[in-house]
């Protein structure tokens, strides 16, 4: 049997995201000494080689105008005929937007288990992830012999083996599904969208209101970060709801996230709490958002954001 | 319209987490127990506000045993006309996603909503496996729902993005924030949630995946103070010792 990982691409090209969960399928399948095998929807060959260098030994390269739109119905399809071709018993995907869509239909076309948001790579027959909100960890078994697995997005990292892969065209029957008609993309333009930032500047009530935002703005910028914010911001409407991020906002995993003038209500930290790094600003030493951060700073927002831009633009230097 | 809303029943938000029998049982002793917020504040209310505009009916349902049913009174509260109890122990996405679609087989639902995702196991799979197993397109992470005529028009999350999709009926939608607000249930709608019906019906189907063991995170280190007036220290840290910029 061998693994075959999903290897997303965007108008003809791949992203972070794509590369590591091809590096991570690569782990897998090292660990149950199986090659591994990929599927890429209407890219080039050459950037389907591209799948080489983060442990992808064969890709199967598809070409169909049905799968240019995304459709959950359409790509799992595509992706179980895959795994049929390639003989594998392990389907690996990233729990991206679309992965979330679609790994769980390929799951019922193999009568496999699933498990989503992993975070680890599996250690023998067990996958471990993330649960309630990021306040514990579950060790998953699965009781089939096939698997699939959606990794966490920015959890486990790229890594290159430096190997290459060979290409070769695979045509999946995909006449007679109903699926949905794409009628406009909308990328979030300007700014990077927050969902997969990996430095994020986030800001609450400590800020008394939006006309103060310019200096989180400029620090974002400075960084590269996406912005963001807690509840009652967004509830108020000093920010666009797309920013809030906590429990019923956006769920994200940073490697940086700078939180200034938010207190850390439960709700909050169960929306950042995987971040890898958290930097908390509050002018109130009690705040509960401290004994989650990795680094602290106590003081008025106004008066230490601006030093705080200051002193990056002069570490820039 | 006739709507199906899956409801999961959680914990609340702010519950402290524990195991029981060697961290391989999730401890439910003092727990407070709510509809999963994505369930109700978005896929049902979403639901009541296309059936008060359009017309029909708003049916939940739940997988779990009897101690579920105050739960689901609460869906019915907030306005549902009547509610499914599926009496089976959940134990995996696919197992409660396979019972759900076992029993609206044929009930000829014309829109099966859940929220995007539950806050006890965040496996948003639920949605996609009934859509695969009742063969019906499935749209994730929608911020927006409309109905033209007979044709869905939804606005979905993709990376780094929107999309704008449509879809004939029937089909099946996970819900995150932006498609509705919270309802709070009025008391006349808690009283008339006692009388309106909650059918239990049997079914039976397989989980594919178990929990062998649950973890606590490791206690987070201390919090590394900089002084207000170093700024530059953050910067000089998160450089080269935390080397995330």
């Amino acid at each position: 049997m061998s693994v075959l990982v999903f290897a997303e691409s965007f108008n003809g090209a791949f992203k972070k995201s794509t590369f590591e969960v091809v590096s991570y399928a690569k782990r897998v399948a090292d660990a149950q000494g199986d090659a591994l095998t990929a599927v890429a929807f209407n890219v080039s060959d050459a950037e389907a080689a591209e799948l080489g260098k983060y442990g992808a030994s064969n890709v199967l390269n598809v070409s169909n105008d049905a799968l240019s739109g995304f459709d959950s119905g359409i790509y799992a399809a595509a992706v179980a005929q895959a795994a049929q071709q390639a003989g594998a018993a392990t389907v690996v995907v990233s729990n991206t937007p679309n992965g979330k869509a679609f790994a769980p239909r390929v799951a019922v076309k193999l009568n496999a288990g699933i498990v989503s948001g992993v975070s680890e790579v599996p250690t023998g027959n067990t996958v471990r992830k993330p649960v309630f909100s990021g306040k514990a960890y579950a060790d998953f078994t699965f009781n089939t012999e096939h698997k699939v697995i959606a990794i966490q997005p920015n959890s486990i990292g790229i890594q290159e083996f430096g190997g290459s892969a060979s290409v070769e065209a695979f045509s999946p029957s995909l006449d007679g599904i109903r699926g949905v008609t794409v009628r406009e993309v909308k990328s979030a333009g300007g700014g990077v969208p927050l969902p997969e930032a990996e430095l994020v500047v986030s800001a609450g009530r400590g800020l008394k209101g939006p006309e103060n935002w310019g200096m989180i703005e400029e620090l974002a910028d400075l960084l590269g970060a996406a912005t963001a914010c807690s509840r009652p911001v967004a509830d108020t409407h000093w920010r666009p709801h797309h920013e809030h991020v906590g429990q019923t906002g956006v769920a994200i995993r940073p490697n940086l996230y700078i939180a200034v003038g938010i207190s850390g209500a439960i709700q909050h930290l169960a929306g950042v709490n995987q971040s890898k790094v958290i930097v908390v600003i509050n002018k109130d030493p009690e705040a509960p958002f401290f004994k989650a951060a990795d680094y602290g700073i106590v003081g008025d927002a106004f008066e230490v954001v601006p030093k705080l831009i200051d002193a990056f633009k002069a570490s820039a230097n | 319209m006739k709507f199906l809303v899956c409801i999961s029943k959680t914990p609340d938000t702010t519950t402290k987490i524990s195991f029981s029998e060697g961290d391989t049982k999730f401890s439910e002793d003092g727990v407070q127990f709510i509809i999963n917020p994505y369930d109700e504040w978005y896929a049902l209310v979403r639901a009541l506000e296309l059936k008060e505009s359009l017309g029909g009916s708003v049916t939940v349902v739940n997988v779990g045993p009897a101690a579920n049913d105050a739960v689901i009174r609460k869906a019915l509260a907030i306005g549902a006309d009547d509610a499914v109890r599926i009496d089976a122990e959940p134990q995996d996405a696919f197992q409660v996603a396979e019972l759900i679609a076992n029993y609206a087989g044929d009930q000829a639902y014309d829109m099966i909503l859940t929220g995007k995702e539950t806050i006890d196991y965040n496996g948003a799979m639920v949605g996609a496996i009934i859509a695969e197993k009742m063969n019906l397109p499935f749209i994730s992470l929608a911020s927006k729902l409309d109905m033209e005529g007979s044709t869905a028009v939804l606005e979905r999350e993709i990376q780094g993005g929107k999309e704008v999709v449509a879809c004939d009926l029937p089909l099946v939608v996970s819900a995150q924030k932006g498609m509705a607000e919270q309802r709070i249930p009025n008391m006349r709608g808690i009283m008339q949630a006692r009388t309106k019906p909650l059918n239990v019906v049997a079914g039976e189907a397989a989980a594919k995946t178990s929990v062998a063991k649950y973890q606590l995170p490791a206690e987070k280190g201390a919090v590394k103070l900089i002084d207000a007036d170093n700024p530059a220290e953050l910067w000089d840290l998160l450089r080269n010792d935390a080397k995330v910029i």
